[in-house]
């Protein structure tokens, strides 16, 4: 466990136009879509930023919970997340606040942009926590560890509440400029908190992080 | 001896980190340091003691984030009196014998501000201002803002310092490695607002080391005509076999921030991972250095949340269509609460290349403070540029200052002695650049002499309150030649002599000159050159008039202000472009299997088209017949498409976006007091939710059915909505909500409709609702999606 925080930026990470195209709720995409797709794209890309901040702790187990050193859990779902590991890294991650700005703008001017960077901002910032993913998989299987999915505060039954120990511990404002609101919501908004559970061996899981662990089976964005 | 008579001829020496060093000594993840004040005053004591012997002159208290969002009033004051007590005690017992100081610590108060966060902006003054109030109570010598990587927070906390105390001000930003704030400011823009608010010193800190502050420390030094400060970290940490460990030794940083201190830093220190070592390294290095003279940069300067802009030889251009004066249907936007068309206006004159836009909604009948504030909120929600508030109503100009993001544009002040009265202790408060117009009780002098002699009395008058000459910019008045031949010379001589004898900027409202003249443009656009080659800074203007551009464009190239004539060329190949348009729209005329031009213009979702296509038709059809004929079938494609699947969300949303474009074009050729609107429906994103992107979509849709929508926004309390029901009568309400965590707030306003407003239907709609959800919480329709919400406000009976 180290007790400091530390900051890393990405660069940009490829762009996955058939994901923006899905969060868009557009199953084919004509070529007025992909024009408007495109213009989004070169509107916003030069003032995004990939910035991670990440601190790790140690896991043990306390009276039939789990404790993260940060918070102590009684999650099902994080234990079995995490079942096996002994450390954690806890990471917050945003591409910043500029496009929060063209969707506040659009949202005003034309719902059509605003939608559209909506769904760049959801592509972005997931691609962004790829890019962190591979690189702490990759440092740590040198020393012999392997990696969890990612596991973020409102998943399953870890409650959203946990979104306060993880800024009080990553301090982000100060750190990649991201701020939590009284709801609990993050300021820039494309941002993502989440934990990576560090194992023992060096083998990662590579479970599907994401649509077939959720309980929603009815949504509009399920990947089949 | 104060510390502003110490800095005037030594250089400053500030100290280094207290995290870093407090987590050696123990502190827990997660553990406030600031109540370490209170519970161990003997080893902040200790720490602050080993900055003072390594050589710093002041220190900053340890309470960093003692404001009443993080702990109860009374503790706030209980540790930031123990903080100030232990570097006193620290600075008594120093051996160091130079002057030592104790800084009373503010940092951000760790929640962001509105539009973007939920903390508001008077909210966020108080919080700071607490603080204030404790450190003058307990002895503070100065207040050190540091950390701050928001420039509205910044505003919030250094207000707070100059309202409640007479203290020196120090400010200092954390700058990410793009050189800017993470809302976006760079250096300049917060020399402009902070030297306008008057900080005794300015700076950078945190974030990053020395050598990569080094460009953010050049850009202040350049703008900046106060000392400027640069304290930061130890470069940045890595992790070496799990410790961490900060790349920049205490050598290496403190060689790098003397090379800065020769080019003129004036205050210097150490953020995070830097020790008394760090701090002992400085001032050892930088002994026998005397600091650089702090020179006035004389530079007129106003600022965004983003950027400076300055005047200087190249003219700037201020938009002047964010104004009701002879505009019918802005007119109506404004009785209307129509934001929108408002925030519409700022974003084309952007578009079309203003640097500055001039905002002024005064109309009778409006609450005017209320309104300017609102859109003054709204506009730089979503536009960076600069905004010159433009109002005659003082309390309004206070309020707006007060809350500008920025270092705005004040229009105006005149030679009378009430308006002088009423301004200039507001630009001296809250910072800003004057338009000054020359004219006083006698009214406007007919020569150019009698103007000058007012100018003058103005600048005197301003410099009594403390405001130099380089934050007033005198508009000498264009008045029309059809009333007086001379007008024209009057304006131009007197311009002439205060840019070149009294070395003050100029700006004139061009277009006046031409009043009642027929085929106006060219002689505006001449007057413009004549006045640009007189030494002109800047034009408020109608940025859609070619003319004018076409002399602002030339005259940059023509004056070598524009590089390869880029932006010449660049204007001129738009506008070729532009011309060549409507030729090629006339030549696409085959319809293909869609009804009419118009409606296959919406069906495939091009807005310009649309508008274009409605304006020919408005030649030869009615205005109700467009509706019903073209635009209502086309959108009637569209929606039945969507809800078949065969027509996607943005599809949805372009077509919609292109009917719109085709109702303006209506709306703006329909006579005052005619409406196409069905009944009043008001929507909003309900208490406690900000997402309001589903919501908009659905404002869109219902305004294409012809639905007055009143849009209340969103995060909308309870009651507002039942009020603003109640005022419009309107017969159905529609809620959204995202979050399960909102859905009460979505039960409790409908409660209160079914009390307050029973003839009220309530649409409810979002992520977390399904049919169930929605009769649960009383709701009495649940909408899947836009065109559902249409299909139910169009089944209704009134």
């Amino acid at each position: 466990m180290t007790d400091t925080v530390f900051i890393k930026n990405y660069i940009e990470p490829p762009f996955d136009t058939s994901e923006i195209l899905r969060y868009m709720g557009c199953k084919e995409a004509d070529p007025e879509v992909l024009k408007l797709v495109e213009g989004c794209i070169n509107e916003v890309r030069s003032s995004l930023t990939y910035r991670v901040c990440y601190r790790q702790f140690t896991i043990t187990e306390k009276d039939g919970s789990l404790d993260l050193a940060f918070v102590v859990s009684q999650s099902e779902g994080l234990r079995r997340n995490l079942g096996g590991c002994k450390s954690l890294i806890l990471f917050a991650a945003t591409i910043g606040l500029e496009i929060d700005r063209l969707i506040a703008k659009y949202g005003r001017l034309s719902p059509s942009k605003a939608l559209c960077f909506q769904a760049i901002g959801a592509e972005r910032i997931e691609s962004l926590c790829k890019s962190f993913n591979d690189d702490m998989k990759e440092t740590l299987a040198k020393s012999g560890f392997g990696t969890r999915p990612r596991f973020s505060p409102g998943y399953g039954d870890f409650p959203l509440e946990v979104q306060k120990d993880v800024f009080r511990v990553l301090n982000p404002a100060k750190n990649i400029g991201l701020s939590l609101n009284d709801s609990l919501l993050m300021t820039p908004s494309k941002s993502v908190t989440a934990i990576i559970g560090i194992s023992e061996g060096s083998q990662s899981c590579i479970a599907n992080e994401r649509c077939d662990k959720c309980d929603k089976t009815d949504c509009t964005f399920r990947r089949l | 001896m104060t510390v502003l008579e110490y800095m005037k001829d030594h250089l400053l020496f500030l100290d280094g980190g207290m995290g870093s060093l407090l987590q050696n000594m123990g502190i827990k993840p997660g553990e406030h340091p600031e109540r370490w004040s209170v519970s161990h005053p003997e080893i902040i004591e200790q720490i602050h003691l080993d900055y003072f012997n390594a050589g710093c002159n002041v220190v900053n208290t340890n309470c960093f984030g003692a404001n009443t969002l993080k702990f109860d009033a009374e503790e706030c004051d209980r540790i930031i009196k123990a903080s100030i007590e232990n570097a006193k005690r620290a600075a008594a017992r120093s051996t160091n014998p130079e002057p030592k100081f104790v800084a009373l610590d503010i940092g951000p108060c760790g929640k962001l501000l509105k539009p973007y966060g939920d903390l508001d902006f008077e909210d966020a003054v108080e919080c700071f201002a607490g603080m204030v109030r404790s450190g003058v109570k307990h002895g503070a010598d100065l207040i050190f803002i540091e950390t701050m990587n928001d420039s509205y927070e910044t505003k919030a906390a250094l207000l707070a310092a100059k309202e409640n105390s007479d203290l020196p001000v120090f400010v200092s930003n954390a700058y990410g490695e793009d050189g800017k704030l993470m809302t976006g400011a760079t250096p300049a823009a917060m020399v402009a607002m902070i030297e306008g608010m008057g900080a005794d010193a300015i700076g950078c800190n945190c974030s990053l080391g020395p050598a990569q502050l080094r460009g953010v420390v050049d850009e202040l030094l350049a703008n900046a005509s106060i000392p400027v400060m640069l304290k930061p970290n130890a470069g940045l940490p890595k992790d070496v076999d799990g410790r961490a460990v900060y790349d920049v030794l205490p050598d290496e940083f403190a060689e790098e921030i003397v090379t800065q201190i020769k080019a003129g830093v004036r205050v210097a220190g150490g953020c995070c991972g830097t020790t008394p070592e760090y701090i002992k390294a400085l001032t050892s290095k930088a002994e026998g250095l005397e600091p650089l003279p702090v020179y006035p940069k004389n530079k007129t300067v106003v600022s965004s949340y983003t950027h400076a802009v300055e005047f200087a030889e190249s003219p700037i251009l201020i938009g002047e269509r964010i104004n009701p004066t002879g505009k019918k249907r802005f007119k109506q936007a404004l009785i209307e609460k129509d934001i929108d068309y408002i925030l519409q206006e700022g974003v084309n004159q952007q578009d079309a290349g203003v640097q500055i836009l001039d905002v002024n909604v005064g109309l009778p009948d409006i609450d005017e403070v209320s309104m300017l504030n609102n859109v003054m909120y709204e506009l730089q929600a979503i536009i960076n540029l600069p905004l010159q508030i433009d109002t005659a109503d003082a309390v309004a100009m206070e309020k707006a200052l007060r809350r500008y993001n920025g270092k705005a544009m004040i229009n105006s002040v005149n030679g009378k002695e009430e308006s002088m009265k009423a301004i200039f202790p507001l630009v001296k408060k809250y910072g800003g650049v004057v338009v000054a117009l020359t004219l006083d009780e006698g009214g406007i002098p007919a020569t150019a002499e009698g103007r000058i002699a007012i100018a003058k009395k103005i600048l005197e008058t301003a410099a009594s309150y403390g405001i130099d000459k380089k934050d007033i910019i005198f508009d000498t008045l264009a008045m029309t030649i059809s009333a007086d031949p001379a007008a024209a010379l009057a304006t131009l001589k007197s311009l002439e002599y205060i840019k070149n004898e009294m070395g003050c900027h100029t700006s004139l409202g061009v277009s006046n000159i031409s009043f009642g003249l027929p085929k106006r443009e060219g002689v505006n656009s001449t007057f413009f050159a004549m006045a640009l080659e007189r030494g002109l800074s800047a034009a408020i203007m109608n940025p859609y008039a070619t003319d004018m551009l076409k002399v602002y464009y030339a005259y940059r190239a023509l004056h070598n202000l524009d590089e390869n004539c880029a932006d010449y060329i660049e204007f001129a190949t738009n506008l070729v472009e532009t011309a060549a348009a409507p030729a090629q729209a006339a030549a696409a005329k085959t319809p293909e299997d869609f009804k009419s031009q118009l409606q296959k213009a919406i069906v495939k979702g091009l807005k310009d088209q649309a508008a274009e296509v409605t304006g020919q038709l408005l030649a030869t059809t009615d205005a109700l017949e467009i509706i019903q004929q073209e635009i209502i079938p086309a959108l009637d494609i569209v929606g039945k498409g969507f809800e078949e699947k065969t027509v996607y969300l943005p599809q949805l949303l372009m077509s919609a976006e292109a009917a719109k474009a085709s109702f303006e074009v209506i709306k703006a050729n329909m006579p005052s007091g005619q409406s196409i609107d069905k009944f009043p429906m008001v929507i909003a994103t309900v208490h406690g939710d900000i997402h309001d992107i589903g919501k908009n979509i659905v404002k869109l849709l219902l305004e294409n059915y012809g639905f007055k929508v009143i849009d209340l926004g969103k995060d909308v309390p309870p009651a507002d909505i039942v009020a603003a029901v109640i005022e419009n009568k309107a017969p159905v309400c529609g809620l959204s909500a995202l979050m399960t965590t909102t859905v009460p707030a979505m039960e409790e306003t409908i409660k209160l409709l079914a009390e307050q407003a029973p003839w009220c239907k309530v649409v409810v709609g979002g992520a977390v609702l399904n049919e169930d959800y929605a009769n649960r919480i009383g709701a009495g329709k649940y909408a899947k999606d836009a065109m559902d919400t249409v299909r139910f406000a169009d089944s209704v009976e009134i």
